[in-house]
């Protein structure tokens, strides 16, 4: 089959199919959180649309909001209000592109691949910091206040979490750290590799706003915070490009922890990282839509002062396993 | 880049130091329990100064009063504290009871003790699920909390609509007795229900003031010092939270609870957490009071007076009375001033939840703006009771 | 001060509570306050009589169990009390309200504002001369 298409060919396919794959995924994803919340709170959730169970829910709501009036405010900076949204999306969606889902199967396969899709998922803070302050709104501006501080200070003990599947591995090709995991999951790994994992997901929850430290977003305080002066398709691409970004960092984890297209092979290997990316997705769902939320002060401090040491002892304690095996 | 046109009204200036950000919490907002404004002078995210502005949903009640007869007022109230509309009417017939010497059956005494505690019950519920809502906000735990609240309350709701015929605002009170007659299957129905809520109870401790993240929003936030409660004058369990053991029920009793006493719940931190577990053990106390009141009903009748064709024709003497009950926000009293009329000559109400939002220019300022959401659903204010 | 005639959360013909003159208001509830331990702030309410306004401050102790009714009279026309808020912070609302519906101005308020009707009102609605006849010629 690759031999019929050359090299750029094969590589526009290869990119268009999964962005179409990455969409959908995203698309559904939000139909499975709608369905998760009504259940855990005593409902059904989307029902008549696509009767039934409502599975063509997500296309209403994206039709929904292409015809809706498009505004801008009249004191709004307008090159930055237009680019938050975008600002948000792209590299959401372009982090997909470097999670393998075969071996040695990747749109793109660097030997840093690892480094840039972290690069890339933190580059949405720009969109919704742009947002925030164009906005000409102080709701807003405390949003994107709120959202620097949080968004950098928990980049720290994520990287460093991450780091520790890199050690193992030896490398920053994501399709080798898959290739580490033959044998044992990273995740597996005795306290070191569960102490790295839910490190790393109370840094996924709060770089992708999600209870308990969704601050951002406080809904409460700050009514719809960064996005609150936005409507119909902008509003729409900050809510897919948020959904892909968690979406994306949940395929991040379950590459380099849950071994990504690794799996007993009554299912090939793209449909396992799907399995296992939902399965986290529906996890971080799970204490979205139990827990109350962080007040700024005490999650800053929960990352400084909890996180990060934790972090920096499992990375040591993972190098020296490393060293000494 | 565009700016804004000028407009015609007046624009409000509003004094900051520079540095501070006004941050008009207004009207329109989630979590202000209704339209109330505070207007924030922010530096950074800490409260420098908050001022309440009320008066959105005032709809003149206390002039509405003076051109209504007496037998035509009592629904009028319900609207007032509109979570738990019983306990309106319940302080209104009361203080015209008392002003016209009106003796009350012990039934409908009764009746009405029954109708006042479930709609505490009710309110709390309320409370609680705005308060997830507030704390947790619409798109993750808190609306978790609400849904179960408000599932419980769907209960309390359906007795009522089966009772009375309307859910909420049941005009349950005459002045004189009460409406409604709770028959038996009424009564198995009533204590069917205290048992299932008692049972879900322990889910929703878990949810709110068993979670760590809850306690840790809620210790230490917006405390009122007990010379602060009493000066101000806060009422209800934010006034118990603060160690002041009154309520009214227990202080002046009135209709049931002059024979059966409920539990005065206290605690001295008087910061929202110790706010919230006020109203949370109240919900237990009153489950166990409707209890007692559904298998205690005494028989008798209802109405003490004669069927009323004209309720223009009661006439009270000349004078002046002043009644309390003790409602889910607290004391909520009726202050009627009589000229032997047909119709109250002056009518005032005192409402608690007007007493209770005073607090805030003094506890919110130095906390931060997560706080004065936190606060304001420990405070538990109903704009309709503020405004009247 | 006389020893004050104490007619709690009560009714009778006449109105309930003690009667001063409004020269000695604040020094009354001053001394309420703390020689008699009434610390806690009740309410403020007027009535509008023939002959003026009466004000009506109700404070309540809690050991033992027990409301107070502190009444002033002053005249209808440039109808002005002394403010308590100094005295009970609680007073501040209640007394902005009274000054809202009825006219009556308060003495070294720190906050003479309305509070429930719009700042630009004109009128107090609680006064009974306030004109309640609408365009449409409806009256209660």
């Amino acid at each position: 089959m690759t031999a019929l298409l050359s090299g750029w060919t094969w590589a526009f396919v290869f990119s268009a199919a999964t962005l179409g794959v990455a969409m959908t995924f995203v698309a559904y994803m939000t139909w499975l959180e709608r369905k998760v919340a009504a259940r855990m709170q005593n409902r059904i959730g989307p029902y008549e649309v696509g009767w039934p169970h409502g599975w063509l829910q997500p296309l209403a709501d994206v039709l929904k909001l292409l015809v809706k009036e498009d505004t801008t405010p009249r004191a709004a900076d307008r090159l930055l209000f237009n680019a938050g949204p975008i600002l948000v999306v792209a590299p959401a969606l372009v982090g997909f592109a470097f999670l393998p889902i075969a071996k040695g199967l990747a749109v793109v396969d660097h030997p840093y691949s690892f480094l840039f899709f972290i690069a890339f998922a933190s580059l949405t803070l720009f969109g919704i910091f742009a947002a925030g302050w164009s906005s000409n709104n102080k709701y807003a501006l405390l949003s994107a206040l709120r959202m620097v501080a949080m968004a950098v200070s928990y980049e720290v003990p994520m990287i460093l979490s991450l780091l520790i599947p890199a050690v193992w591995a030896g490398t920053f090709q994501l399709t080798g750290i898959v290739e580490a995991q033959r044998g044992l999951w990273f995740v597996l790994y005795p306290v070191v590799g569960q102490v790295a994992f839910l490190v790393f997901l109370l840094c996924a929850l709060a770089e992708g706003n999600k209870s308990p430290l969704d601050i951002l977003e406080a809904e409460s305080e700050l009514i719809a915070a960064y996005n609150v002066e936005y409507s119909g398709i902008k509003f729409a691409l900050f809510y897919a490009g948020e959904y892909a970004h968690t979406l994306a960092i949940c395929g991040l984890a379950a590459t380099v922890f849950f071994g990504g297209y690794l799996g007993p092979s009554f299912l090939p290997g793209p449909i396992w990282l799907i399995v296992k990316s939902a399965a986290l997705f529906v996890a971080i769902l799970w204490i979205r839509w139990s827990l109350m939320r962080l007040r700024i002060d005490q999650a800053i401090r929960l990352n400084w002062t909890i996180l990060l040491p934790v972090a920096l002892v499992d990375l040591l304690f993972a190098a020296w396993w490393c060293v000494g095996a | 880049m565009g700016v804004p046109a000028v407009s015609a009204a007046p624009i409000e200036v509003v004094e900051r130091e520079f540095g501070e950000l006004a941050l008009n919490m207004g009207p329109q907002h989630p979590s202000t329990h209704g339209v109330l404004r505070l207007v924030l002078h922010l530096s950074g995210e800490t409260v420098v100064k908050a001022m309440p502005v009320i008066g959105y949903l005032h709809r003149g009640v206390e002039k509405l009063s003076e051109h209504l007869a007496y037998d035509q007022l009592a629904p009028v109230y319900e609207r007032d504290d509109y979570l738990s509309p019983t306990s309106n009417s319940n302080a209104y017939v009361l203080a015209v009871e008392k002003l016209g010497g009106i003796e009350v059956p012990r039934r409908a005494q009764w009746v009405r003790a029954l109708a006042c505690e479930w709609q505490r019950i009710a309110s709390h519920l309320v409370w609680l699920g705005t308060l997830g809502l507030d704390l947790g906000g619409a798109l993750g735990g808190g609306t978790t909390l609400y849904m179960y609240c408000f599932r419980e309350r769907e209960k309390i709701l359906d007795w009522l609509e089966a009772l009375t015929g309307t859910r909420f605002h049941t005009n349950v009170n005459m002045v004189g007795g009460v409406r409604y007659d709770p028959d038996a299957a009424s009564r198995a129905e009533s204590t069917a229900m205290a048992s299932e809520i008692e049972a879900a109870l322990p889910e929703l401790w878990s949810m709110s003031g068993g979670n760590p993240i809850f306690q840790e929003r809620t210790r230490g936030v917006g405390v009122i010092s007990k010379d602060l409660a009493l000066g101000v004058g806060v009422t209800g369990p934010t006034l118990r939270a603060s160690g002041v053991a009154y309520d009214v029920r227990a202080a002046s009793p009135y209709d049931a609870y002059r024979e059966l006493p409920p539990k005065v719940v206290t605690r001295t931190a008087g910061d929202a957490e110790a706010r919230f577990q006020v109203r949370f053990e109240e919900i237990g106390v009153s489950l166990a009071l409707v209890r007692t009141i559904t298998e205690g009903l005494p028989a008798g009748p209802i109405f003490s007076r004669k069927p009323i064709k004209n309720p223009k024709a009661t006439k009270l003497p000349a004078g002046e009375a002043y009644a309390a009950v003790e409602s889910p926000r607290g004391e909520l009293g009726f202050h009627i001033v009589s000229d032997g009329g047909p119709k109250p000559y002056r009518l005032k109400i005192n409402a608690p939840s007007f007493k209770n939002l005073q607090v805030i220019p003094h506890v919110v300022p130095g906390g931060l703006l997560a706080d004065v959401v936190a606060t304001l659903g420990s405070l538990d204010p109903v704009m309709g009771d503020v405004d009247r | 001060m006389s020893a004050p005639d104490l007619t709690r959360f009560g009714a009778s013909p006449a109105p309930i509570g003690i009667a001063i003159a409004p020269g000695v208001l604040l020094e009354a509830l001053r001394h309420v306050r703390d020689a008699h331990g009434y610390r806690y702030y009740v309410l403020a309410t007027a009535i509008e009589r023939e002959t003026g306004f009466e004000i009506v401050h109700a404070v309540r102790r809690h050991d033992p169990e027990d409301t107070l009714f502190v009444r002033v009279h002053v005249g209808k026309d440039a109808p002005e009390v002394d403010s308590a808020a100094f005295v009970y912070a609680g007073a501040e609302w209640h007394e902005r309200e009274i000054f809202d519906l009825f006219g009556v101005r308060f003495r070294g308020h720190p906050d003479p504002r309305r509070i429930l009707m719009p700042d630009e009102y004109p009128g107090h609605p609680l006064r009974k001369d306030f004109a309640m006849d609408t365009p449409w010629g409806y009256r209660p």
